[in-house]
């Protein structure tokens, strides 16, 4: 709290207009639309709406799809998190032993970072393209025939592999930072005393990287369900037969391409009230800082 | 490194340099098919090395474009693409420095209100509320547009969050001495708090354009007109060839191009992009 502040009345609001006016305009407006829409039902031709309360939900917990999109979205979020946080974490540690090559190695990891989800997903698409890619011709080597256009495992694996790439640089940096904070004093008395790294790693490292380890587990959480739109638009279009169609692909694939904006709509509000608890969470553990 | 273990460092770096290769494949293999011409993918696998075509094709995106793809030549689209990432990451740095300067200096009524509909924005990705969003700027006839194209996306809360920490931490001193000497807010807020926030203004600023420049669900819904294409949006049209297959050749050459601009501001400041990062997520 400051103790020196200024006593303009007007000012503080000229100041925060902006920021408000788009936030009300751009945000919480749309929000509230959303809201009032998930209650609302539209005839064939968008005339008539009829208030018709829970049904859209209540709809949405009979549908079959909506069901198959909510498991489709957890074993996606997994997949993506436990790949991409084990990669980094990994990597991390390894650059972590590093004197003098540590920034070479930050350089060659951080860049994915800046490469945008819909084009990481074409890249790996084209990797992976059944033709003319390189990886089902490898795999053809062992047997396997990859089409990730009409199997469905094949279809997840593709997406499961560009998210969690485009993620590894962001995970390691946040890991490498948590390791270069733990002090290097504990972990040489661990050394006289005897233990190996292996031990060092799972008695000291690892339970004080906790912190940045829970952070990341929410952060990926959310980037996999919500920012991996890209992905998802890029390589599969939710197919084949709704395998990779996750939450947020399945609002926008509802509400723009099958016009049932009720049911988009009641969507949106379970996809709010998910990330309003990932933030909540973030905020009170993180912020308090888990340590054990 | 707590003791000298040769076969551990020899292990770690064997880790880095597969990891790297995996990180990097990717984009070897964007590049190699960038360079070939189109008859190399008709049959079998992608070619492994470079091609001669680089400079045909490269040259070929970005005057002329894909005429059947419907799509603007990449030129035209990366220009946009830069307009709307600076105006994003211009636009957010502007409101949220000017409203945690409100938040942290001022007392007012419904401070407390106005800093709870800011927080609030964190819990509402665009993705979520895309179709109401969506209605909202067609509404205000904001379609293909560079202002619809960046002013819904400006609001942020995690600056604004940003910027107050800093302005916390700068010293109480400091403004009663500013205000001694008979400076205004606005006076104080320009020649005191703006230089001293330089580095977490430029931190902020890589991140914000790449977040700009890597918009793809959005700039795909609003713009229908091709002047307003984004490049990271037009690589899926490009795709998503109307007659058979992609041309391969040129779409990698264009994922390409569209990957130069962010990795570049990455890796040129990674200092304070690290900085960025850890400060605003953390």
């Amino acid at each position: 709290m400051k103790r020196t502040i200024f006593s303009n009345q007007l000012l503080p609001w000229l100041l925060l207009a902006p920021q408000l006016v788009i936030t009300f305009v751009f945000f919480l407006w749309p929000a509230g639309q959303a809201v009032r829409q998930s209650f609302l039902r539209e005839d064939a031709f968008g005339t008539r709406t009829a208030f018709v309360g829970l049904e859209n939900f209540a709809r949405l917990w009979g549908s079959p799809e909506y069901l198959n999109s909510l498991q489709v979205t957890a074993v996606f979020a997994i997949s993506v998190t436990v790949l991409s946080m084990g990669l980094s974490l990994l990597l991390a540690i390894a650059v972590d032993r590093m004197i003098r090559s540590t920034r070479v190695y930050t350089t060659l990891l951080v860049w994915p970072y800046a490469v945008a989800p819909a084009v990481a997903g074409i890249l790996w698409w084209f990797i992976f393209n059944p033709t003319i890619g390189i990886m089902p011709y490898l795999l053809g080597g062992f047997g396997y025939d990859w089409n990730h256009i009409q199997d469905k495992g094949d279809a997840m694996t593709l997406v499961v592999i560009a998210s969690a790439w485009k993620q590894i640089s962001y995970n390691f940096l946040f890991f490498l930072a948590g390791l270069q904070a733990i002090p290097a004093s504990l972990r040489e008395a661990a050394a006289i005393d005897g233990a190996g790294p292996v031990r060092r790693f799972f008695d000291i490292t690892f339970p004080l990287l906790s912190p940045t380890t829970f952070f990341l587990l929410v952060v990926n959480i959310v980037y996999a369900m919500f920012d991996t739109f890209g992905v998802i638009d890029a390589t599969t279009e939710g197919g084949p037969a709704q395998a990779t169609n996750i939450m947020v692909y399945k609002v926008y694939f509802d509400g723009f391409v099958g016009q049932n904006l009720g049911s988009s709509a009641a969507q949106s509000v379970v996809l709010m009230v998910l990330v309003l608890v990932l933030t909540v969470i973030q905020f009170r553990y993180v912020e308090k800082k888990v340590a054990y | 490194m707590i003791e000298n273990r040769p076969i551990l460092n020899l292990l770690a770096h064997l880790t880095l340099i597969l990891g790297v290769c995996i990180v990097a494949l990717p984009v070897w293999v964007a590049f190699v098919a960038s360079t070939h011409g189109p008859t190399a993918f008709m049959s079998g696998t992608i070619p492994m090395w470079p091609g001669d075509q680089m400079i045909a094709n490269y040259s070929q995106m970005l005057g002329a474009g894909v005429s059947t793809s419907g799509t603007p030549p990449v030129g035209v689209m990366m220009f946009n693409s830069m307009i709307m990432a600076l105006s994003i990451a211009i636009g957010k740095i502007v409101i949220s420095v000017l409203s945690a300067f409100a938040v942290v200096y001022f007392r007012f009524p419904f401070r407390g209100l106005a800093f709870w509909c800011i927080f609030i924005t964190l819990m509402l990705p665009v993705e979520v509320r895309i179709v109401p969003t969506f209605q909202v700027v067609a509404d205000l006839g904001m379609l293909n547009s560079y202002a619809g194209l960046s002013i819904p996306l400006i609001a942020s809360a995690t600056a604004t969050f940003l910027f107050r920490q800093v302005f916390l931490t700068i010293p109480d001193e400091l403004t009663e001495a500013a205000r001694i000497d008979g400076a205004g807010p606005m006076k104080f807020f320009r020649d005191i708090l703006l230089p001293l926030s330089r580095t977490n203004i430029a931190a902020l600023f890589v991140i914000l354009f790449i977040y700009g420049w890597n918009q793809y669900l959005w700039p795909l819904l609003i713009t229908t007109s091709s002047d307003y294409y984004t490049i990271v949006a037009g690589i899926k049209r490009m795709a998503d060839a109307v007659d058979g297959l992609p041309q391969w050749h040129l779409v990698m050459a264009t994922a390409m191009l569209a990957m130069i601009p962010p990795v570049i501001v990455v890796v040129a400041m990674q200092r304070l992009f690290v900085k960025g990062l850890v400060e605003t997520e953390k």
